[in-house]
Order: C-alpha cells, then structure tokens, then sequence
C-alpha cells in the first residue's frame, strides 16, 4: 500500500542521488546544474505529496513557483556558460579560478 | 497490489534509473536526456498524485522548454568528455558515503523504517476528489487570489531573466556592419540625390 512515505521516500533517494552528482561531476558545470534541477524535483515531489495528502492546493501553488524561478535559473546559469566557454573555451571547474573579467 | 501500486513503483523505478543515468553518463547530452526521462515519469507520478496542471506544466515548460535550451547549450559548446571524467572514480567514495548518509537519514525521518509520524499525524490517508473535479480550477483560484502579488513578482522574474540572458549572450562583432536607424531616418533628400542640369545631345 503506497502512501505519503513512499512519495516522500522517493524524493528521498532524488535527492540523494542528486548529491552524489554533484560530488562525481565536480568538472562539468552542465551536469552540476542538471544535479540542481534533480534536487528542486525532488523538493517539488514532496511538495506536490503534502499538498494531496493535507488535501490543500497552497503546496502546488509553490511548485508554480519553484518551477517559475527554477526556469529563470536555468536559462541565467546556461547563458553564463555559454559566455564562459566564449572567453575561457572551457567549463572545468577547477580552470575557472581567475576573479579578473 | 492494485494498480496504483503497481504504476507507483514502475514510474519511481523509472525516476530512480533514470536519476542515475544522469549523474553517471559518460556523454552531458546522456545526461539531459535521461534527466527528461526523469521529467516524464515524475509528471505520471504527479498525475497520480492529483496535480494534473502541474504535471502537464512540467512536461510542456519543463521538458519542451528548458530541457532543450540544456540540450541546445550542450550541443554548442565542445566539450571533451575524457577530461570532464577525470576524478569521477576518485570521488565516488566519498559521494557515496555522503549520499547514503543523506538518504538513511531522511528516510528515517519520513519513511518507513523510524516512528510513524504519518499516522500519528492523520497524513496516512488522502482524500480523493471525484471525477468532475478541476484541479487547474481549483489552483488558478487560489493563484489569481491569495497569491496574486507573488505571481505577479515570479512574472518580474522572467522578465529580469529574459534580459539578463539576452544581455549576457548578445555579442557584437566588432567586424558585422550594423544599420544606424536613428542616422537613417535623419537624411534629407539633399543629402543623398544630386540633380545635374546638362543640355541635350543629339547623338551623331
């Protein structure tokens, strides 16, 4: 029988999983930013859990927005990679170590 | 196990594969392709969860908007994919141990194995709307009402975004010729068109 645990415990092991991306593709900032949209799922998942089993809509009102600031996120963070990549022509983390514009 | 059952664990077995299809993928396009996957069966799971609008909102935004400007971005810049994997083995330890110290943790909280807070806080149960109920009805009411000043604000958001990324990636070439429309609407005619007059010629 599922129930809100195993929702919960889902976006769980989501997240987990999320973590650990971030810890083995600490050179590729794309997969570093697709692990950051793989937590917000997993916050969303729990979310959208609550919202059913408290029987209130205020908790998917929220996903609205997370999946609202999440987008602009995404497209700010590509945009800066690709003027990265333009003037440095790589995106390892570890080359990116210079604060000089 | 009834159906719900059944479609709940295929659809997270999905999710979970899939999740780790895109942390482990040698290949980033892999990756944003297992990452809509990932998108694809959490909205089937949101559908169970009565959250229609949303689960569309995250296939149509989600996978048809932002999943291909990753797609698009991945795809443009050259990447070398042997030197992007360099330490992956060497921080596997380490990632794993935090992950799993992560995961034993919440799931001690929330899941099945530590205390029952769900039943004890009557959240074991959900109550199931019937068939003509409109959940897009019910969000857009509450959307339009109680939360219309952070709506408003998360529309700003955009904006601010769609500048931001704009600013940040138009590039002028110093090389392209541009028009000056100002510098093009201020010519008079004197400026461009010179009458002659000259006598007519009788051709021999």
């Amino acid at each position: 029988m599922i129930g809100l645990t195993s929702y919960l415990t889902l976006a769980a092991i989501l997240f987990a999983i999320s973590v650990a991306g971030i810890f083995l593709n600490r050179k590729n900032i794309v997969v570093l930013l697709m692990c950051i949209e793989l937590m917000l799922l997993a916050a969303n998942i729990n979310f959208i859990a609550f919202s059913h089993y408290l029987n209130d809509s205020a908790g998917q009102v929220f996903v609205f927005f997370i999946l609202t600031v999440a987008a602009a996120e995404a497209a700010i963070g590509l945009a800066i990679l690709v003027t990265l990549f333009r003037s440095r022509r790589t995106i390892d983390v570890e080359e990116l170590d210079t604060l000089k514009g | 196990m009834t159906i719900t059952d059944f479609l709940f664990f295929a659809f997270a077995t999905v999710v979970i594969g899939s999740a780790l299809g895109v942390v482990s993928s040698k290949n980033p396009v892999h990756s944003v392709l297992f990452l809509v996957l990932t998108f694809f069966s959490s909205a089937a799971i949101w559908l169970m969860l009565e959250a229609e609008f949303l689960a569309i909102a995250l296939v149509l935004v989600y996978v048809g908007a932002v999943m291909v400007l990753f797609l698009f971005v991945v795809m443009m810049l050259d990447i070398n994919v042997a030197k992007m994997r360099e330490g992956f083995v060497s921080y596997l330890p380490a990632g794993l141990l935090f992950a799993l110290l992560m995961l034993g943790v919440m799931v001690w909280v929330v899941g099945p194995v530590g205390p029952d807070v769900m039943a004890t806080a009557g959240l074991d149960k959900a109550v199931r709307h019937a068939a003509d109920y409109s959940n897009t009805e019910a969000l857009g009411e509450i959307l339009y009402t109680d939360y219309v000043l952070a709506f408003e604000i998360a529309a700003v958001i955009l904006l601010v975004a769609i500048v931001a990324a704009i600013t940040l990636t138009l590039r002028r070439r110093p090389t392209t010729k541009y028009q000056t429309p100002g510098k093009q609407i201020q010519v008079k005619r004197n400026d461009r068109l010179k009458i002659i007059k000259s006598d007519a010629e009788v051709l021999k």
